[in-house]
């Protein structure tokens, strides 16, 4: 169990910036996500920690131990890869007790160890079989075992789902989350999948272009988002971003909609735009709700069925389309009018000339 | 009359028989979706109708007219593929303007410009033309790619995954691009996937193909609502399902493992048979039937889903919004029993008789 401390962690690959200065406190237990597109700085950030990097500048503690410099070997931390990295010629039981051999603990504890992580992991009888005749799920709930098995002070996994498909992500998805709550061990784990970040963390970290956008709980990042690019990268579809201008308690969008501004969001408006116009209006698909009566207006550009709901993707202006979910009995043909009203606590503002998130003083 | 009909094309190669007596029709203007998993024939059954690849038994029709001794060519259906194909060292425009120009057609220069321009305004890469195609996106080079097909107004368009391979995003409002341009052109596609919520959301309607043979036909709602088989059930929906293995015992059917019980439907029912239910048809209530634990919980944002522990079995829920619910507390909840699902043990759908 451990703390993990990254103080200005920075590296550079010569002139490319990968990770720009980086503060992360990771609590004892906690499990943390490093979350962002493919060359967001995420994996080199995880590398760093486990030491198979090395930093540029900045200091990483370990339960207030700097192992900055130190080999991986001597940082007690266990890695879990996309690709299992199991040895093929080895039974799924030697390469479990593998990590215990190579530190020549006795056999009796070897195999109370591996009994007690092929327990919790539901593999026991497998122990016999190799890696390669195993299912794409078993071979990664075998490399999970070997990395239990040492009992590291923490796990570090980079992308471990990210080769299997869909449906067996999903359970697997469930396992690690159970096994994080039974063994309480802190856990950084990196994805590009926004569904993975949101169901397993406690807290996300998003990455984008080699900086931190925001570090929170998925409701925060979900409800709150820092910026535009959380906004976006956050949900499925994103948060809708409509583009228009404040003023006089009204932000006039594009083409004839207007807006009213909850009352609340005036003062805070007012003050983050210091008189700018130009404002971004943000809402989640879920806060847009159709209602004959509704102030804002637009036609259906296409409708999706997902099974249990509906998406009705809704033009409000030239080229400009917003989605808002709805219950399945709706859908309508192309063309149809759509009249709809916005849940004035779900509204959000966002600021284009620095695309931060304009803030009202109490959140929530 | 159908645009497109198949009539019990089987197809076998060398160890494995990929098509089973498929038999599927669609109508002019329709947006049809076969959808299955890995392997299950999708590919060749496109390549049939294309011409690419010839049946063992079985025809195409084409307007009621069989196809089967054209060569592709004389079909005049246009394929899109997962991958790109587009020539690299040539511009967007030359790209898209390319199966206009083919020896077979000879299309006036004027009449290819405003075809490629009409073409490229439609899928938003008019700015694109100069490019050249290696210069591009995923994005951009799929658009460029459905663009070339689109371009010369074919009587059919096969499209083999032409999202699979661009991230989550792009797929999504390239999806709804595709789906818009089918609608507004009124042209007809034949959509192959395995991706059940591309199938739901594109589909007019859909083939389910499992192991070279057409398990279900319907519309989406018919799929996700009245799913055939087990297979069905389980292929579509996510989360997935929960099936369950139950029993009737007169007037009540119990779950095995967890001590659920719930009124008997109207339905003939066999002594053991499976339950299917929907996530979204168990509801946390406050004074719901039922009583379990939470067992863990994962907030997506727009809903939540709930692993919720009762007797040996793991039941899945899903409720709109980040839940309140805490790992290990007791929790009531009630299930949608009209909503419910029944399979045989031979995995079939019951119903009434």
């Amino acid at each position: 169990m451990a703390t993990i401390e990254l103080l200005k962690v920075e590296k550079r690959f010569g002139e490319l910036q990968a990770v720009k200065p980086l503060d992360l406190t990771i609590s004892d237990g906690e499990f943390v996500v490093l979350l962002g597109p493919s060359g967001c700085g995420k994996t080199t950030t995880l590398r760093m920690i486990s030491g198979l990097e090395t930093v540029t500048s900045g200091r990483i503690l370990l339960d207030g131990r700097d192992v900055t410099y130190k080999h991986p070997s001597e940082r007690d931390v266990a890695f879990v890869f996309q690709f299992y990295a199991l040895y093929t010629h080895l039974s799924v039981r030697q390469n479990i007790a593998f990590p215990l051999q190579a530190q020549g603990e006795k056999r009796e504890l070897i195999d109370r160890r591996v009994k007690e992580v092929v327990d919790i992991l539901r593999i026991g009888h497998l122990l016999r079989a190799r890696p390669g005749k195993l299912s794409g799920g078993d071979q990664q709930r075998v490399a999970l075992a070997r990395a239990l098995v040492r009992r590291p002070a923490a796990f570090l996994m980079d992308e471990p789902l990210g080769a299997l498909d869909a449906e067996l992500r999903e359970t697997m998805r469930a396992e690690i989350k159970n096994l994080h709550i039974a063994q309480h061990a802190t856990t950084v784990y990196v994805t590009h999948d926004q569904i993975e970040a949101m169901a397993m963390g406690d807290r996300i970290v998003v990455m984008s272009d080699a900086e931190v956008q925001q570090v929170g709980s998925p409701a925060e990042v979900y409800y709150d988002p820092a910026n535009l690019f959380v906004a976006r990268f956050i949900g499925s579809p994103g948060m809708n971003l409509v583009n228009g201008h404040f003023a006089e308690g009204l932000v006039r969008l594009q083409g004839t909609n207007r807006y009213a501004v909850p009352p609340a969001w005036k003062k805070p408006l007012a003050q983050a735009l210091e008189g700018r116009e130009e404002v971004v209006l943000g809402f989640r698909p879920e806060a847009a709700h159709v209602n004959p009566n509704g102030a804002l207006s637009g036609e259906v550009y296409a409708s999706d069925m997902h099974g249990g709901y509906t998406v009705l993707h809704v033009n409000i202006d030239e080229n400009e389309i917003v989605h808002i979910r709805s219950d399945r009995q709706t859908s309508p043909a192309i063309g149809t009018p759509v009249r709809f009203d916005l849940d004035p606590e779900m509204v959000r503002f966002f600021d284009p000339r620095t695309e931060a998130a304009v803030r009202r003083e109490a959140l929530r | 009359m159908s645009q497109v009909e198949l009539k019990g094309i089987s197809k076998r190669f060398p160890g494995v028989q990929a098509l089973d007596g498929v038999s599927f029709a669609f109508e002019h203007g329709e947006f049809f979706v076969l959808l299955g998993p890995t392997g299950a024939g999708k590919t060749t059954t496109l390549r049939i109708i294309a011409g690419l690849e010839r049946q063992d038994q079985g025809s195409v029709l084409l307007d009621g007219r069989p196809i089967d001794a054209l060569t592709p060519a004389e079909r005049d259906v246009a394929f899109v593929f997962q991958q790109y194909s587009l020539y690299p060292t040539m511009t967007v425009y030359d790209n898209l303007a390319f199966p206009l120009r083919s020896p077979l057609r000879k299309t006036p220069e004027a009449q290819v410009k405003s075809r490629v321009e009409d073409t490229a305004e439609k899928l938003r890469i008019a700015h694109l033309l100069n490019r050249k195609t290696a210069q591009l996106s995923g994005g951009e080079m799929q658009r460029v790619a459905i663009g070339r097909a689109i371009v010369r107004q074919p009587r059919l368009f096969l499209m083999d995954e032409p999202l699979s391979n661009l991230d989550a995003k792009l797929r999504e409002a390239l999806r709804v691009e595709l789906k818009h341009l089918q609608k507004t052109q009124g042209s007809t596609t034949l959509f192959v996937t395995h991706d059940q919520i591309e199938a739901l959301t594109m589909a007019d309607r859909i083939a389910v193909l499992n192991e070279g043979r057409i398990v279900q036909q319907g519309s989406p709602v018919d799929i996700y609502d009245r799913p055939a088989t087990t297979f069905v059930a389980q292929l579509v929906g996510t989360p997935r399902i929960n099936l369950l293995e139950a029993g009737r015992n007169g007037g009540t059917v119990s779950v095995k493992g967890s001590g659920l019980s719930l009124t008997a439907p109207r339905l003939p029912l066999p002594e053991s048979f499976l339950l299917g239910i929907r996530p979204e048809d168990i509801r946390p209530e406050p004074k719901g039937a039922f009583l379990g634990k939470v067992f863990l919980t994962e907030p997506l944002g727009v809903e939540t889903i709930l692993h919720i522990r009762c007797g040996e079995l793991t039941l899945l829920s899903l409720v709109p919004g980040m839940a309140a619910q805490r790992v290990g507390e007791e929790l009531r909840f009630g299930i949608l029993q009209e909503k419910l699902h029944y399979f045989g043990l031979d995995k079939k759908r019951i119903t009434a008789e």
